[in-house]
């Protein structure tokens, strides 16, 4: 199990990911990438969605990536990724290759909630042996925070802005990693940028596991969010304390929260700090729309307890 | 040694003696015939390759394009809309210079849905980057599925390539057709050497990079000096290919009794044989006729063209799809390659067979009548439309 010491000097004997990148100050995404692909003790080919980390990562002729790369198109990063993995079984099966290589997809919540769903559900039901990485920022932060199905109920975004009849995204969030968990695959998890050794640690879960894997972590966007640039790991941190955002995995089917917050701590804490649910603090209605915010979270919250309490028996696998 | 087979099976023959390393492919009327032949190829353990099962056309090129990227030989094979869900990601394969090969089984793209042939789904995908060859019969189909790997494969090309087959004329008729032994098809295929692969971890490598103002323009350009290298490659092969099949493949276009012809055809695939037998009617009343098929769609072979037609005074030019609001896309290429010329025949452009509507002999016998006495300024004219 790894710990800070541990993280830092995985950073130190192999850069896979490096700076110079164009990412914004603040944002959050190089942190999930290092922490993942340093988790992960063997060589790594990584397929992108297009999307913020694809863009300012790969603009040529310069690369911040270490490690082979592949960027195709929005839709179609699990789809990449299987044909990779496909071509690695093949080769190995010829002979002409011999050494474990992983295989990991990066795609942000539009590039896996939205447009490439069906592409993410085919490669999960066909069993390919790889890491599916969400890096959920909540909304199309590339093209100018529009709003996705990962975007929260209220909060602004510029395809659902804060308008005099409507106030911010009318519908809920879909629920993508229950999505991911009903394709009955091995190994499903929530994480957060803001706990990054739960997430080397479910990395290092997850890659014990033959088949496809999937992480949806909670990736703060400050451009996005509207929160100032210093605040990623606090954004995503109270995200998690106010079980907005659970922490917990599905392990062949056994649900277990891996960070039970010790005090309740209302969602509101989380939602004044941004300025995409500023409005819920400004007009007559933001009460009542805060209530019914707090009640979604705490009835997922419970729903999960249920679950955890369900469906959490048996022996679990080690590595 | 030859046998009756329909050009599904002629074209999964190729493909089992090719034996790619990743199938990636997703059933469609009238291509399913192929996946389903391959598919028993793999279950039944009579080839290496690893069969992705994909979920739609789109995640069918995604996953070539990943798989070949990684290294791998690759192939599909697909028809009309599944065509249209794949160009995105065809236009991203020939950027990435990577050598897919697939069989079209030339099918109308809908609306109306119809499931039968037409050139639409091949002309969606012109200006994609890839490679495309028209095939007449199913043994063509068999050999360009050969040739066009090696094509697509040869150092300086590296692009996907598409072989078309018309729909059901092709693909669902038994025809005679002559496999190579599987030893000689093996062995003029040959090893796959990929660039750059991403499964050499040791050599970490980019692909698929985001091109601004400042490189988009050259990065475009040197793909077009890949296109530009298709037509030496693709008469090498065609040497190659002649020599151990004892078939005749020399150039991007073959002529019937063209030498001497005062009027001509120009036509792409299957309709190619319906014109033979109008052109050998009209020869036998005495009549100077003859026809031009055309293998070679992209790259658009203008200039070998224009020299094969330089002698003929009126020619016809057959479209198997509209180009709404403009002439057809073959008559377009087609006078582009005469602009320059200082004979020009007169050309007329013929519109047919849209949705599988069938081509008779009768009709192309009428058709060069007409051309007796067309005027280059009519515009577009149709063959066997209710009027």
């Amino acid at each position: 199990m790894p710990n800070i010491k541990t993280l830092a000097q995985r950073e130190e004997a192999q850069v896979r990911f490096t700076g110079g990148h164009s990412l914004c100050a603040g944002c959050a995404e190089p942190m999930v990438v290092r922490t993942v692909l340093n988790a992960i003790p063997d060589p790594v080919v990584v397929a992108n969605a297009t999307g913020c980390l694809e863009v300012a990562t790969s603009r040529y002729p310069g690369t911040a990536w270490n490690v082979p790369w592949i960027h195709v198109a929005f839709e179609n990063a699990a789809a990449v990724i299987a044909g990779v993995e496909a071509a690695y079984k093949a080769l190995v099966r010829a002979g002409k290759l011999d050494r474990r290589i992983r295989f990991v997809a990066f795609a942000g919540d539009g590039g896996t909630y939205d447009i490439g769903l069906q592409a993410l559900s085919g490669a999960l039901e066909r069993g390919h042996d790889f890491l599916y990485v969400c890096i959920n920022n909540e909304a199309y932060m590339n093209t100018g925070v529009q709003r996705s199905s990962a975007t929260p109920r209220c909060a602004s975004a510029t395809t659902a802005p804060v308008g005099k009849a409507i106030p911010g995204k009318p519908q809920d969030r879909k629920d993508i990693t229950e999505i991911v968990v009903a394709h009955y695959v091995p190994y499903v998890a929530q994480a957060a940028v803001s706990n990054l050794i739960d997430l080397a640690n479910k990395v290092e879960r997850a890659v014990n596991y033959e088949g496809p894997k999937f992480l949806n972590v909670l990736t703060t966007c400050p451009l996005g969010w509207r929160t100032p640039r210093d605040s990623a790991i606090q954004q995503a941190k109270l995200a998690v304390e106010t079980r907005y955002w659970p922490l917990y995995e599905v392990a062949e089917g056994r649900y277990k929260i891996t960070y039970k917050p010790k005090k309740e701590v209302p969602v509101e804490e989380w939602l004044k700090t941004q300025g995409r649910f500023r409005h819920l603090f400004r007009s007559p209605d933001g009460e009542a729309l805060i209530a019914e915010f707090q009640a979604a979270v705490d009835r997922y919250w419970d729903e999960l307890l249920r679950k955890e309490q369900c469906l959490s028996g048996g022996e679990e696998k080690t590595g | 040694m030859r046998k009756v087979m329909t050009g599904h099976k002629a074209v999964a023959e190729a493909m089992r003696q090719i034996e790619p390393d990743v199938v990636a492919v997703y059933p469609i009327t009238p291509q399913s015939e192929i996946a389903e032949y391959y598919a028993e190829y793999v279950h039944d353990g009579i080839v290496h390759t690893e069969l992705v099962p994909v979920e739609s056309e789109h995640s069918a090129m995604s996953a070539c394009v990943g798989a070949a990227a990684a290294g791998a030989r690759v192939m599909t094979a697909t028809a009309s809309q599944g065509l249209a869900l794949m160009v995105e990601v065809l236009y991203i394969a020939a950027s990435m210079r990577l050598p897919i090969v697939m069989a079209l089984a030339n099918r109308a793209l809908s609306g109306p849905i119809n499931i039968h042939c037409d050139h639409s789904d091949a002309y969606l995908a012109r200006d994609s980057g890839a490679i495309q060859i028209f095939c007449e019969s199913a043994q063509e189909a068999y050999d360009y599925m050969l040739m066009a790997q090696r094509v697509a494969e040869h150092d300086e090309v590296r692009l996907p390539a598409i072989v078309n087959l018309d729909g059901f004329t092709l693909t669902h008729s038994s025809q005679v057709v002559e496999p190579l032994p599987d030893g000689v098809a093996k062995k003029f295929v040959g090893n796959y050497k990929p660039f750059y692969p991403l499964l050499d971890v040791d050599h970490p490598a980019t692909w698929g990079p985001f091109a601004m103002p400042d490189y988009y323009f050259e990065l475009k350009r040197a793909q077009a000096a890949a296109m530009e290298k298709v037509p030496a490659a693709f008469l090498e092969v065609q040497k190659h290919y002649s020599k151990i099949s004892g078939r005749r493949y020399a150039g991007f276009v073959e002529g019937y009794k063209l030498d001497d012809a005062e009027r001509a055809l120009v036509v792409m695939g299957s309709t190619a044989g319906t014109a033979k037998a109008a052109v050998d009617q009209l020869r036998a009343k005495g009549e100077k006729v003859g026809l031009l098929k055309v293998w070679l769609f992209r790259p658009f072979p203008g200039k070998e063209i224009a020299a094969a037609l330089a002698h003929v005074e009126r020619v016809a030019v057959l479209d198997r799809a509209l180009s709404f609001g403009a002439m057809g896309a073959l008559y377009c290429d087609l006078a582009a390659a005469f602009v320059h010329a200082v004979h020009r025949p007169t050309f007329v452009n013929y519109i047919y067979g849209l949705g599988g509507r069938d081509t008779t002999v009768d009709q192309l016998v009428q058709v060069f009548a007409e051309l007796k006495d067309a005027h280059p300024d009519e515009g577009l004219r149709y063959i066997g439309l209710r009027e």
